[in-house]
């Protein structure tokens, strides 16, 4: 299966170029980059690992900086899930404004759904991440299925 | 105030009989509203050979403490403090026989929290009122001190995005078709087909509450198990709007509960339901966790002519002010009624933190929201895939889509209707995001899409010469254009 969380997964991958251009569209608005990953893509998991500290005073052309946090990120990380977030601290806002995928692991197992059949037809349900079972944190994505990551072609 | 103004000293005006409203304190045009004041734009068209000022005394005696006769036992009252007084009347520019008229109302005259209370005041008796040809509610300043007496949304769209993990894109759905007859079991299938597809929200219309052919419970169990089929599809957190309107409120609350125990993360109620029991679900859905939709039904009755009722504008922050999580708001390019500039102001009422007052979207007055957290405005009827970059344009990113027929009706199946719909809502913003000028280049943006998507290339080819131009007939004052009362 695809995981299709984020803002763009239903398009083809996107290229480090591409990738710059949405990081230069969220520090033209001010906002801050977060760089976050996951071996736990299960779609209430709200709480992926951070890469680093969220980068809060970029300039608008430091669009270099924020994309050399990407890249060391997805290369530790070549076979989990790689996202970037883009933050807005605006007041009635103080939210994401933006996030996309920018690595997946080469294989994804995806998702089995149990069903608990219970009283009068009502049955409850949980989402469960194969690959989560299938290991501790840290060893459900094989090292070796280095994923596709973002851009790769491009570089 | 004069002492003769203030009725103390005057005998005409405690004589019993009729004195004119005008008269009565009801028109007082050196009136500053205070800040804490209601205000209200009245569109007024007064019947042949009533004075314009005194039909607008009439109203604003008529929404507040007036009654047709001089009655002694306003004396009892310090009744100046509980009039409504009109303070501006002017002329509808190009509209003879039209005149806008503002009204103030203090505070004290409305019960905390009650959208009842308040509509029952302001358009309670007024709109049949004999002298006036025609009467339209057109905006209303609500001053921040009542505001804070509202809940607002359950959840708002910041809490929501955050539950639903989505961000920077409008969201999209699709109400169920056809909107009648579908067992519980075909239900099921629009809508996991619908959102394993790609899209986030699936939808019962309106008028699927409990029929013969497939009652409540069985809808709600069939829909579940499409929503967490599609969510186990694609590792994304989906919904299906449940309707829970019903005959009676202790209906509404066994279907909500229902909904939750079925592990539903939202559901949705009509506005035919009244204010009363929208508030009361609204706090429910709060308390429950749940995401609360609203589907307008019945207000194109009194919104869509422009002389008569009540503004769309105005029934979304009564909406906003009780709480409800969405609410349709237009489309500009779909099947029904709807001015660009007027839905751009119904999409900022909704929305905005603080709207100023701008005659081409028909906002009378500023409004403070002061923190009442946001409704997300449902783009529905007639759009398809196709439209993407104008209805970005015009609705802005914190919106929801809702492609029905432009879902289902899909050439190559729902599935890829839905993944149609969700290529181009990505392939915009992507764009956007760009620096591109995606509204001019939005059909080469989705056609270069399409070239790597062959469901977003057949919505393009089946639905590529339909559009939906007709004149709209509630449009604002600024460009003149004449109506008929």
């Amino acid at each position: 299966m695809r995981l299709t969380q984020g803002q763009f997964s239903y398009l083809p991958d996107l290229t480090d170029e591409q990738i710059e251009a949405q990081l230069g569209y969220a520090l033209k608005n001010g906002w801050s980059i977060m760089v976050e990953y996951t071996d736990d893509p299960h779609p209430r998991n709200a709480l992926w690992e951070m890469w680093s500290p969220p980068m809060f005073d970029l300039a608008e052309e430091e669009v270099d900086v924020a994309m050399r946090d990407v890249r060391a990120c997805r290369e530790e990380h070549s076979n989990l899930y790689v996202k970037v977030v883009a933050y807005d601290r605006q007041l009635g806002r103080q939210t994401s404004a933006m996030s996309f995928i920018v690595n997946r692991p080469a294989v994804e197992p995806g998702f089995r759904l149990e069903r608990q059949e219970t009283n009068d037809r009502v049955i409850r349900y949980t989402i469960h991440s194969y690959a989560v079972e299938s290991g501790p944190a840290g060893s459900r994505y094989p090292e070796s299925s280095k994923g596709s990551t973002n851009g790769a072609a491009a570089e | 105030m004069s002492s003769e103004k203030d009725g103390t000293k005057s005998k005409d005006r405690w004589d019993s009989g009729v004195t004119p409203y005008a008269e009565m304190g009801y028109w007082d045009k050196d009136y500053e509203p205070k800040d804490t004041d209601v205000l209200c734009a009245f569109r007024i068209t007064p019947q042949e050979g009533v004075e314009a000022i005194e039909a607008a005394a009439a109203v604003a005696g008529e929404s507040s403490t007036a009654t047709w006769t001089v009655v002694w036992t306003d004396r009892l009252t310090p009744y100046e403090h509980y009039q409504a007084k009109c303070y501006s009347v002017e002329e509808v520019p190009g509209t003879p026989g039209q005149y806008i008229a503002l009204i103030a109302y203090d505070i004290d005259l409305f019960e905390e929290g009650s959208i009842a209370n308040l509509t029952s005041s302001i358009i309670g008796n007024v709109f049949g009122f004999k002298p006036l040809k025609a009467l339209r509610l057109e905006d209303m300043r609500i001053p921040v001190a009542y505001v804070k007496t509202f809940p607002g949304p359950p959840h708002g769209i910041v809490m929501e995005r955050e539950y639903l993990d989505k961000f920077g894109r409008p969201l999209i759905g699709a109400t169920t078709k056809p909107k009648l007859g579908l067992s519980a079991k075909n239900y099921g299938r629009v809508v996991y087909e619908a959102l394993r597809g790609g899209l986030d929200f699936t939808k019962d219309d309106e008028n699927i509450n409990s029929q013969p052919f497939m009652r409540w419970r069985d809808r709600y169990i069939h829909a579940m198990e499409a929503v967490q089929r599609a969510q186990a599809a694609t590792g994304e957190v989906k919904g299906h709007y449940l309707n829970v309107t019903a005959a009676t409120m202790e209906e509404m609350y066994e279907r909500a509960e229902f909904a939750k125990e079925v592990g539903s993360i939202i559901i949705m109620q009509d506005l035919t339901v009244g204010y009363t029991a929208m508030s009361s679900m609204s706090k429910w859905a709060r308390a429950n966790g749940l995401i609360l939709h609203l589907h307008r039904a019945g207000h194109g009755t009194y919104t869509r002519q422009k002389t008569h009722g009540v503004s769309f504008r105005v029934i979304a922050k009564w909406c906003r002010l009780l709480g409800v999580d969405h609410i349709h708001a237009g489309t500009v390019v779909g099947k029904l009624e709807g001015d660009p500039g007027m839905i751009m102001g119904y999409y900022d009422t909704l929305r905005a933190r603080y709207s100023k007052a701008n005659a081409e979207q028909g906002l009378y007055f500023d409004q403070d929201w002061c923190g009442l957290p946001a409704v997300f405005p449902v783009a529905s009827g007639g759009i398809h895939a196709g439209q993407m970059h104008q209805l970005l344009h015009y609705l802005g990113e914190d919106s929801i889509l809702q492609f029905g027929g432009g879902t289902i009706g899909h050439p190559m199946g729902i599935a890829a209707g839905a993944t149609a719909n969700r290529v181009a809502v990505e392939a915009i913003i992507q764009a956007r995001n760009e620096g591109r000028d995606y509204y001019s280049e939005g059909p080469d943006i989705l056609g270069d899409a399409a070239k790597g998507c062959p469901e977003l290339n057949a919505a393009l080819e089946v639905w590529k010469d339909i559009t939906f131009e007709y004149t709209s007939t509630d449009t604002p004052d600024v460009e003149v254009t004449p109506t008929s009362a």
